[in-house]
C-alpha cells in the first residue's frame, strides 16, 4: 500500500512539475503595456501559478486514488477542494475559485461514474428499462418537437429565450447539414462555413441591390452554395480524409479573404448593412410600413409588437431545420444515401461494387453545402448586416464538433450537442473568453473519452434481419 | 534587378523561419500519419516565450546580443517543448487506435484551447518585442536602389542551416534517429524489436516543438510584434510548405518552406498584398490535387 501511494505522490508530482513548467513564463509573466510609451513590462502572477499547480498536484493524486480502487479517498479530497474553492478563502484571482471547485467536481464525478454507470446499465437492461428505451428512441424526437413547436407561446417566450432559440435552431440546421457530408459520406469538411458565407451574401447582394424578396432568393442562394460546393468539391475529392479536411480549411479561408478583399463586390470589412428581413405573403414586420406595403400587425389585426418578428424568424428557421433533417431521413433510404454510407465504411469495396465515388461524394458535398446556403440567407436576413467576420475558420470547427459531439450520423445528437454547446455558452455569457477555452478542451476531452459522441447508437439503415413487433429478433 | 534581389533576401529569410515550423508537421506526419494542427499554436507558445525570455534578459541587464539570443533559444526550446510533450501525452496518445479523423478533431480542439489560453492570460493586444539585433549592411546597389542584408536576415538563415544540418545528421546517424525511421516504417515491427514506441512519438513531438519554438523566437525577431493569434496563419502556411515539399520528407520540408516564402513575397512584391495569402492557400490547393505527394515525397500506396 505504502509503496503504491508513494508512487501516486511521485506521479502528481510529476505532473505538477510539468505544470509548473508550462505555466512558468506564459502564465507567471504577464506582459502589460507600460506608460504611454512603446514598451511591455512584467505583471508577476506567480500566486495564480502557485494555486494552479497545486490543484492539479492534488488533481492527479485524487485521479490515481479513484483508479487504484481507492474512490472513496478520491471523493473526499474532490470535496475538500470543492470547499476551498467554493470559501471565501483569499486566491489570487476569481477564476482559480472556479479552477479548484472544478477540478474538485471532476474527482467527484469520477468517483461516482462506476456507480452511475453500473446502474445505468443495470436499467437499461431491465424489462421496463428496455420497453422505455425503445419508446424513449422512437418519441424523443417527436417530443422535442412539439416542444419547440409551442416554445413560443410558453411563458418561456420572451425576447431573450427566443433569440437563443433561433440561434441554437441556426446551429441545429448547420449541423444537420454538414451531418449529411461527415456523419454520412465520412468527408471531413473544415471549410462547410464558406458555403454559410456564399448564402448570406447572395441574399444580402440579391435583396440590396436588385430588391429580390428572401422567399425568392433562398433556393437562389440554396443553388449558390451547392454550386460552389460542387465547384469545390470536383478537383478535391478524390484525396484521403486528412488532406481533404486541410484543403477545405484551405477553401474556406479563400472564399473569407475573397470577400474580405473584393470591395466592389461586397464592401470588404465593412460589410453590407440594411438587409431587409423576411415577410409574410409580402407584409413586412416594422411599426410603419414603407410605401405600397402592409405590415403584419396591419394585415392580421392585431396591435404591434416587436417579438412578432422573433417569432416569425423562429418558426422559419424551425421549417428550414426540419425540412434539412427529413431530407437527410429521406435519402439515407435511396441508393445515393446508401452510397454515401457504404463510402464512408469503405471506399475500395465501394469502388468493387460501381459505385462511383467521385459523383457519390460530389452529391453529399453540394447537398450539404445547399443547406448551408439556406441557413446562411437566413442568417443575413436575421442579422440585417454581415460581414466576413461571422464567417471565420472558428465558426467550422464549432460546426463540426456539434456534429461530432452529437455523435457522427445521429439527427439527435446534433440537437442535443448545439443546445450544449452554444445554449450553455451564451446562457453564461460573462464566462467570454473562459467559454472559447472551455470548448477547445471539450473537443479534446470527448475524443478521448467519447469518440463517438453523446448519441453513440445509430440507428441502421439497413437490417439483415428486422426486428419482429413481439420485441425479439 | 536590385528590386527583385531584395525581394530574394526577404523571401528566403521567411522561407527559413516557415522551413523550420514545417519540419514539424512533417516529422509527425511520417511517424504517425496525422496533421498536427496544434503546431502552429506551439510555434506562438515559443514566440511569446521568447518575448518574455528577452524582457528577462533585459531586466537582468544582459546587455551581449549574442548571449541573450543564445540563451533566449535554449530557454524557447526547452519550454515549448514541454508544451510538444504534453499535447501529445494528453491529447493524441490516448486517441491511438481509434477512428482515422479523431486525432485531427483532437487538435483542433488543443489548437483552440491553446489560443484562448494565451489570449486569456497575456491578453490579446499586439505585444511589441524582440528587437535585439539592429542595422545591416549594403551588398550592391542598382538603378538607385540598394539592396540590403540586415544582420538578423543573416542570424535567421543562419540559425535555420545550422539546425537543420544538426537535425538531418540527428535522423540519420543517431540511434534515436533509427527508432524514428523503424517506427516511420513499420510500428508494429519495431516494438517487436524492442523499440518503444510510445517514447519515440514523444521524442518526436519534443524535436518538432523545439524547432517550432526557435521559429517563433525567429518571427518576432524579424517582425517584432506578435499576438496570441499568429499560430493559425503561420501553421497553415507551414502546413502547406510541408505537403509542397513531399509530406514526411525532412529536405522537402526546408524546400517547401522555401518555395512558400518565395511565393508569398514575389506574390506581395508584384501583385497584391491583400491577396498574398489566397496565393498561399491556392497554392495548398492545387499541389494536394496535382501532386499530392509532394516535390520530393514517396507516392503512397493504399493498402486495404
Amino acid at each position: 500500500m505504502g509503496a503504491r501511494l508513494s508512487s501516486m505522490l511521485k506521479d502528481a508530482g510529476l505532473t505538477a512539475f510539468v505544470a509548473a513548467a508550462l505555466g512558468i513564463f506564459i502564465v507567471g509573466f504577464r506582459t502589460v503595456d507600460v506608460g504611454s510609451r512603446k514598451g511591455l513590462g512584467f505583471d508577476y502572477q506567480f500566486a495564480d501559478l502557485a494555486v494552479a499547480v497545486v490543484t492539479i498536484f492534488f488533481g492527479r493524486l485524487g485521479l490515481s486514488l479513484a483508479a487504484a480502487g481507492l474512490r472513496w479517498p478520491s471523493m473526499v479530497l474532490g470535496a475538500a477542494m470543492i470547499a476551498a474553492g467554493a470559501s471565501p478563502l483569499e486566491l489570487p484571482s476569481g477564476f482559480l475559485h472556479w479552477f479548484v471547485a472544478l477540478g474538485g467536481v471532476l474527482l467527484v464525478i469520477r468517483g461516482v461514474w462506476p456507480w452511475a454507470n453500473d446502474a445505468m446499465t443495470a436499467a437499461a437492461g431491465s424489462r421496463s428499462g428496455v420497453v422505455l428505451g425503445r419508446a424513449g428512441a422512437k418519441w424523443s424526437g417527436w417530443l422535442l418537437l412539439a416542444a419547440a413547436v409551442a416554445m413560443p407561446f410558453t411563458p418561456f417566450g420572451d425576447q431573450k429565450t427566443m433569440d437563443l432559440g433561433v440561434l441554437i435552431l441556426t446551429y441545429v440546421m448547420l449541423g444537420w447539414g454538414l451531418n449529411i457530408v461527415v456523419g454520412l459520406a465520412g468527408l471531413l469538411d473544415l471549410g462547410y462555413v464558406a458555403f454559410y458565407a456564399v448564402g448570406a451574401y447572395s441574399y444580402a447582394l440579391l435583396s440590396t441591390q436588385h430588391g429580390l424578396g428572401f422567399w425568392v432568393v433562398l433556393p437562389i442562394a440554396g443553388m449558390m452554395a451547392a454550386l460552389f460546393g460542387v465547384l469545390l468539391g470536383f478537383p478535391v475529392l478524390r484525396l484521403r480524409g486528412d488532406y481533404l479536411a486541410i484543403v477545405t480549411l484551405g477553401f474556406g479561408e479563400i472564399i473569407r479573404l475573397v470577400i474580405l478583399n473584393w470591395f466592389d463586390l461586397t464592401n470588404g470589412p465593412a460589410g453590407i448593412g440594411s438587409i431587409p428581413g423576411p415577410t409574410l405573403f409580402g407584409a413586412v414586420f416594422a411599426e410603419t410600413a414603407p410605401a405600397g406595403k402592409q405590415t403584419v400587425s396591419q394585415m392580421l389585426g392585431i396591435p404591434f409588437d416587436g417579438i412578432h418578428r422573433l417569432i416569425f424568424l423562429y418558426y422559419i428557421i424551425l421549417f428550414l431545420a426540419l425540412i434539412t433533417n427529413l431530407f437527410t431521413q429521406r435519402m439515407r433510404r435511396l441508393p445515393v444515401g446508401r452510397a454515401w454510407e457504404a463510402l464512408r465504411e469503405d471506399e475500395t469495396a465501394c469502388r468493387a461494387l460501381g459505385i462511383n465515388p467521385t459523383n457519390t461524394k460530389l452529391t453529399a458535398f453540394a447537398v450539404g453545402a445547399m443547406f448551408a446556403g439556406f441557413a446562411g440567407s437566413f442568417f443575413a436576413a436575421k442579422q440585417r448586416f454581415i460581414s466576413p467576420e461571422s464567417f471565420v475558420f472558428i465558426e467550422s470547427a464549432i460546426i463540426l464538433a456539434i456534429v461530432v459531439l452529437g455523435g457522427m450520423g445521429s439527427q439527435i445528437g446534433v440537437v442535443l450537442a448545439a443546445v450544449l454547446l452554444i445554449g450553455l455558452p451564451e446562457w453564461f455569457r460573462d464566462l467570454g473568453n473562459y467559454r472559447m477555452l472551455a470548448f477547445g478542451l471539450a473537443m479534446v476531452l470527448i475524443m478521448v473519452f467519447r469518440p463517438r459522441g453523446l448519441v453513440a447508437h445509430r440507428e441502421p439503415s439497413l437490417r439483415l434481419h428486422p426486428i419482429k413487433p413481439g420485441g425479439g429478433r | 534587378m536590385a528590386y527583385f534581389s531584395q525581394q530574394l533576401i526577404n523571401a528566403i529569410t521567411l522561407g527559413a523561419i516557415y522551413g523550420l515550423i514545417a519540419v514539424g508537421y512533417t516529422m509527425v506526419y511520417g511517424i504517425i500519419g496525422m496533421i498536427n494542427f496544434a503546431h502552429g499554436e506551439v510555434f506562438m507558445i515559443g514566440a511569446f516565450i521568447s518575448l518574455i525570455g528577452f524582457m528577462i534578459c533585459g531586466l537582468l541587464g544582459i546587455g551581449s546580443a549574442p548571449v541573450a539570443i543564445l540563451l533566449v533559444l535554449l530557454m524557447a526550446m526547452a519550454f515549448s517543448a514541454v508544451y510538444g510533450w504534453a499535447i501529445e501525452r494528453t491529447a493524441y496518445r490516448p486517441l491511438r487506435g481509434s477512428f482515422r479523423l479523431a486525432p485531427l478533431i483532437s487538435a483542433i480542439g488543443v489548437s483552440i484551447a491553446l489560443q484562448n489560453y494565451v489570449q486569456l492570460v497575456q491578453g490579446a493586444r499586439p505585444k511589441p518585442g524582440g528587437d535585439v539585433v539592429s542595422g545591416g549592411f549594403n551588398l550592391f546597389s542598382a538603378d538607385g536602389f540598394d539592396v540590403r542584408v540586415t544582420w538578423l536576415q543573416i542570424i535567421i538563415v543562419l540559425v535555420t542551416v545550422v539546425l537543420m544540418m544538426g537535425f538531418t545528421w540527428l535522423i540519420a546517424r543517431t540511434p534515436l534517429g533509427r527508432r524514428q525511421r523503424a517506427c516511420e516504417q513499420d510500428m508494429k515491427m519495431a516494438a517487436l524489436l524492442g523499440v518503444n514506441v510510445d517514447r519515440t512519438i514523444s521524442l518526436t513531438f519534443v524535436l518538432g516543438a523545439a524547432l517550432a519554438a526557435v521559429a517563433g523566437m525567429l518571427f518576432l525577431m524579424y517582425y517584432g510584434v506578435i499576438d496570441f493569434f499568429i499560430g493559425f496563419l503561420a501553421g497553415i502556411k507551414a502546413f502547406t510548405a510541408a505537403v509542397l515539399g513531399g509530406i514526411g520528407s525532412l529536405p522537402g520540408a526546408m524546400l517547401g518552406g522555401l518555395l512558400i516564402g518565395l511565393i508569398e513575397v514575389f506574390w506581395a512584391a508584384y501583385f497584391s498584398s491583400e491577396y498574398k495569402d489566397v496565393a498561399a492557400f491556392a497554392i495548398l490547393v492545387l499541389v494536394l490535387i496535382f501532386r499530392p505527394s509532394g516535390l520530393l515525397g514517396k507516392p503512397e500506396i493504399e493498402k486495404v
